[in-house]
């Protein structure tokens, strides 16, 4: 009957818990093309939608004609803004404060804005009507660029706010002004500067991006007319948050809403927002009586659905002679097209843009962001990043960079002296973040010796010196802090929803578990790497414990997985959801064994009385018991739910160094060398991490490289097609090193920070960092992204270096 | 739309059907035939999230059109593993993490099988260069290079053995 006698080292490596790198647990249906995304969802009656969208950027619609498309057999129904107008259905709310049109409402105000949708048999069909539909449109002049919207005479864009002097987030200067929006101190950064030795500014361009993750934007929507409820699979990285906004938006209650976020193709902040696409789907199925299926094709994905940066910045260092940093001053201009879209915390219209203090300890600081409205797509994700921590980290890290340049610093000592040092942690940054920990000067130490780099320079300072040399050496550098893990929710939330994340576990009778979240992976590996956390913390193998994200019926209310929240929030809630468990848990064993609480150990998987190995309760003894037979008094069962609400943030930081060859006939950019350093505190699964990182690094090498959404003077987007629109194959990848400290979080129960983000946050400035540092021999001190091979050859022209 | 009667061998198996001539073969396999491991990434054959092995090609299969497959053997992702044993791509696949959400996947999958029969031993760059019509926005590509190498070595293995 006894099972053979294993060692707490046996037992832990069978549990397969935290710091182990366990396989992926959702591998096996993605592999055998079992996977379950939004399109391959079919229900009984399924009609498909399909929109009709604007050619033009700025026109007055002055008649839709329907007849045509209803003509067609299989045809169900056509709908514009005047027949959602009686539901009040034709305008929402956005995240940011603002309204968007559901459906372009009298004009339209970006180019492939929804004009109308149309409802058929089959996706065929609804495309044909669509090309049915005709819209006769009356052109109104055109508006792309930020600064001349602010012009006294710029075209008015949102006719519909016209005389409203004031908006969520402020005073509004000008019709085309959403907000500004200051954080800082401005007379102290204003003082510094006023009797600084050195000064700097730079102005630079973050440009308009796409997260374009590879599946795109979708739904299937059902309503059951007789049961009055409504069922909606989506493409959502925050389920609970639309099952919200639908039923506040339908009146239909929320216990009648289901949000199910099936298996997500990849988000990276794409898939944060509400869209008129799921929206107009919703309505459609209200209508008919009939599931409802809208999945966007990939032009209208990158023109439509969620941008991300576009944010065109100044920024200021003042310095003493020996590149001691004294102040940071920052002004933006940002774009967030025609709507306010942005997918933001609601007190903050620039995210945790004020994170631009970075790893510098540096006294007086203050940043200004002026939203503006454009003749461009509503959006300003998070794309890869929590709330525009990538646009603050590229601004300061290029700022540094300028500085060093100035005073004839090498960048590796000017950032060695501005780090804030690791016993100043926690550390209050001067726009008042409490930066939880950190040891910057390790882990640069540690990248530096990696790749020698006295070595690379000594190598640069040679090629600099050969006339004849093919190729401009430049060495890039990076060291970030990001701000993850949003949010503690007195200052953090989505439409007044604090944003806490939760998790509820159940142990079943017989040792095995499930555990439901309040977050949806999206490729992250959540099924996997949470129920390590619990295989820790509770002695259950991770492989009998059921990981169930997405579905608002059956998990608890979560605000979802972006901006790195999941381990930092979503992580800690399933720590002391388990810990409650472990406390009752205790409990039972200590009447099993017929001992005090007090008398027992914590080992790996069992409860033992202390000096008596002998004697011992494992969690799937004390599970069974808990529904067998719980001690008197006890309730039943063997369950814990928390809603964990963060005391703070936490902040996850990198090294990163890279080396650059560019040709001096072409302009191309070889990445000879990436070595990235990251360090998120606690970690979960390397492997993961290690992926994790790898993808974040690829996303941020396509930014800095060669994405861009370039538009033209009618508004025209001139990329919106994977043709034009940069996705780097795997040829063009650099092959990546990866290195890590740990550093843990103070706060977090199990001392993670958070980790996908960082490599997209800190890899794009040092693209930048290098390619600029080719140049800097010669004077140049910036150059704005992407980095491609014409723009750098026009680089190379400029200054003389072509060959 | 007049519909035409084809007739494909869908992972082995005869499938005749009648379909409208504008059909797409990824319509047709996830719609017709509810083999919905292929997805539709791009519609432009840009991103490979549709590949399926045609007659011993590699093809996008979002844009080829069903009645072009009238005669042929058309091999999906929901064909590789045999009777409950992955194929070596499968598990290279998994064993080396070469995927994070999955829906490149089936794709890659499928290229990386004809890759393989193209160039049983290739070396790292072969593997970028044969693997470059399927886009990955996850994994950055070294994880899914380790996994083919992975699926050369066992398949190599398996031949000798």
């Amino acid at each position: 009957m006894n099972a053979p006698v294993q060692t707490a080292e046996a037992r832990e490596i069978a549990l397969a818990g935290m710091g182990v790198s366990r396989l992926r647990k959702e591998d096996a249906r993605f592999i055998q093309g079992k996977g379950n995304y939004v399109d391959d969802i079919k229900m009984p009656g399924m009609l498909h939608m399909d929109i009709v969208r604007s050619p033009l950027a700025h026109a007055r619609i002055k008649k839709i004609h329907k007849e045509a498309a209803l003509a067609i057999p299989g045809v169900h129904a056509v709908l514009t803004a005047d027949d959602l107008k009686p539901l009040k259905l034709h305008w929402m709310p956005t995240l940011a404060g603002d309204v968007a049109a559901v459906l372009a409402d009298e004009k339209v105000h970006f180019q492939m804005q929804e004009v109308a949708i149309v409802i058929a048999d089959d996706r065929y069909i609804a495309a044909d009507a669509v090309e049915a539909v005709e819209v006769e449109y009356e052109e109104l002049p055109v508006v792309v660029d930020p600064y001349a919207a602010l012009q006294p005479d710029a075209p008015v864009i949102r006719e519909d706010l016209a005389g409203k002097t004031s908006g969520a987030h402020g005073p509004r200067e000008h019709h085309n002004h959403i907000f500004t929006w200051d954080a800082g101190d401005k007379a102290a950064a204003d003082a510094a500067f006023a009797n600084a030795p050195v000064t700097v500014s730079q102005h630079m361009y973050y440009p308009r991006v796409h997260p374009c993750p590879l599946e795109t934007c979708g739904c299937v929507a059902s309503f059951d007319p007789v049961r009055g409820d409504l069922t909606t699979y989506i493409t959502s990285q925050a389920p609970h948050v639309v099952r919200t906004v639908v039923s506040l938006l339908s009146g239909i209650p929320e216990s009648k809403v289901r949000i199910v976020s099936p298996d997500i193709g990849g988000g990276f902040g794409n898939k944060v927002g509400v869209y008129p696409g799921y929206v107009c789907a919703i309505v459609a199925s209200i209508v008919l009586g009939r599931p409802v299926k809208w999945v966007e094709d990939r032009v209208e994905n990158i023109s439509t659905t969620a941008f991300a940066r576009d944010y065109h910045m100044d920024g200021e260092l003042a310095a003493t002679p020996d590149g001691k940093i004294t102040a940071l001053r920052v002004n933006v201009v940002a774009d967030h097209g025609a709507f306010d879209a942005c997918a933001d915390p609601t007190k903050f219209p620039a995210g945790m843009f004020h994170i631009v203090s970075g790893s510098y300890d540096i006294p007086a600081a203050h940043c200004s962001v002026k939203g503006v409205y454009t003749n461009k797509a509503p959006g300003g994700v998070a794309y890869r990043c929590s709330f525009r921590v990538t646009e603050a980290v590229y601004l300061v890290e290029r700022m540094v960079d300028v500085l060093a340049q100035k005073l004839g610093m090498d960048k590796a000592e000017i950032r060695a002296k501005n780090f804030i040092k690791k016993e100043q942690f926690p550390y209050t940054s001067a726009f008042g973040f409490e930066y939880d920990s950190g040891d910057y000067h390790t882990a640069l130490k540690k990248v530096l010796d990696a790749v020698d780099y006295p070595a690379l320079r000594a190598e640069q300072a040679a090629k600099r010196a050969d006339p004849n040399s093919p190729t401009l050496m430049g060495i890039g550098l990076v060291t970030f802090t990001e701000v993850v893990g949003a949010g503690p929710s007195k200052m953090c939330d989505i439409l007044g929803v604090g944003m806490f994340d939760s998790c509820e576990i159940r142990i079943h009778p017989t040792g095995s578990a499930i555990a439901r979240m309040g977050t949806i992976t999206q490729g992250q590996g959540h099924q996997t790497t949470y129920a390590q956390i619990i295989a820790t913390e509770l002695g259950i193998p991770s492989e009998v414990i059921q990981v169930e994200e997405g579905d608002t019926s059956t998990a608890p209310y979560g605000l979802g997985t972006y901006g790195s929240r999941s381990t930092p929030v979503a992580g800690a809630a399933i720590a002391l959801a388990a810990r409650k468990i472990h406390a009752k848990a205790r409990k039972i064993a200590a009447h099993m064994l017929e001992v005090n609480e007090n008398d027992l150990d914590w080992e790996v998987d069992r409860f033992k009385v202390k000096g008596d190995d002998s004697k011992f309760k494992t969690m799937a003894d004390v599970a069974w018991q808990a529904y067998h037979q719980p001690p008197a008094g006890m309730e039943p069962g063997l369950e814990a739910v928390h809603y964990y609400d963060p005391p703070n943030f936490t902040f996850p930081f990198g090294i990163y160094l890279c080396v650059v060859d560019i040709d001096r006939a072409t302009g191309e950019t070889k990445i000879r060398r990436f070595y990235a350093l990251d360090d998120c505190g606690t970690r979960i699964n390397p492997m993961i991490i290690e992926g994790q990182i790898h993808g974040g690094l690829t996303e941020g090498f396509a930014v800095a490289m060669g994405q861009q959404m370039p538009f033209d003077a009618q508004g025209n987007l001139m990329g919106n097609t994977l043709m034009d629109y940069f996705l780097p194959t795997a040829v063009e990848t650099p092959k990546w090193e990866t290195d890590h400290t740990v550093t843990p979080s103070p706060h977090h129960p199990i001392g993670a920070k958070g980790v996908a983000e960082s490599p997209h946050v800190g890899s794009i400035p040092t693209f930048t960092s290098a390619v600029v540092d080719a140049f800097a021999h010669l004077g140049v001190t910036h150059m704005d992204m992407p980095h491609n091979a014409f723009r750098v050859w026009k680089q190379l022209k400029a200054t003389g270096q072509n060959l | 739309m007049a519909k035409k009667l084809i007739t494909v061998s869908v992972n082995g198996k005869s499938e005749e059907k009648a379909v409208e001539p504008r059909t797409l073969l990824i319509h047709f396999l996830r719609e017709e035939l509810n083999l919905t491991g292929a997805h539709i990434g791009c519609e432009t054959s840009h991103c490979g999230a549709c590949t399926v092995d045609i007659d011993g090609r590699s093809v996008k299969s979002c844009t080829h059109l069903a009645v072009q497959c009238d005669g042929s053997e058309v091999l999906t992702v929901e064909g590789l593993a045999n009777k409950g044993v992955l194929h070596a791509v499968q598990e290279g696949f998994y064993k080396e993490h070469g995927l994070q959400c999955g829906f490149c996947t089936p794709g890659m999958l499928m290229r990386a099988y004809r890759f393989l029969h193209e160039n049983p031993n290739p070396s790292e760059e072969e593997i970028r260069m044969g693997m470059s019509g399927n886009l990955c926005r996850c994994t950055g590509y070294q994880n899914i290079v380790k996994a083919v190498q992975h699926a050369a070595k066992k398949l190599q293995e398996t031949a000798t053995a």
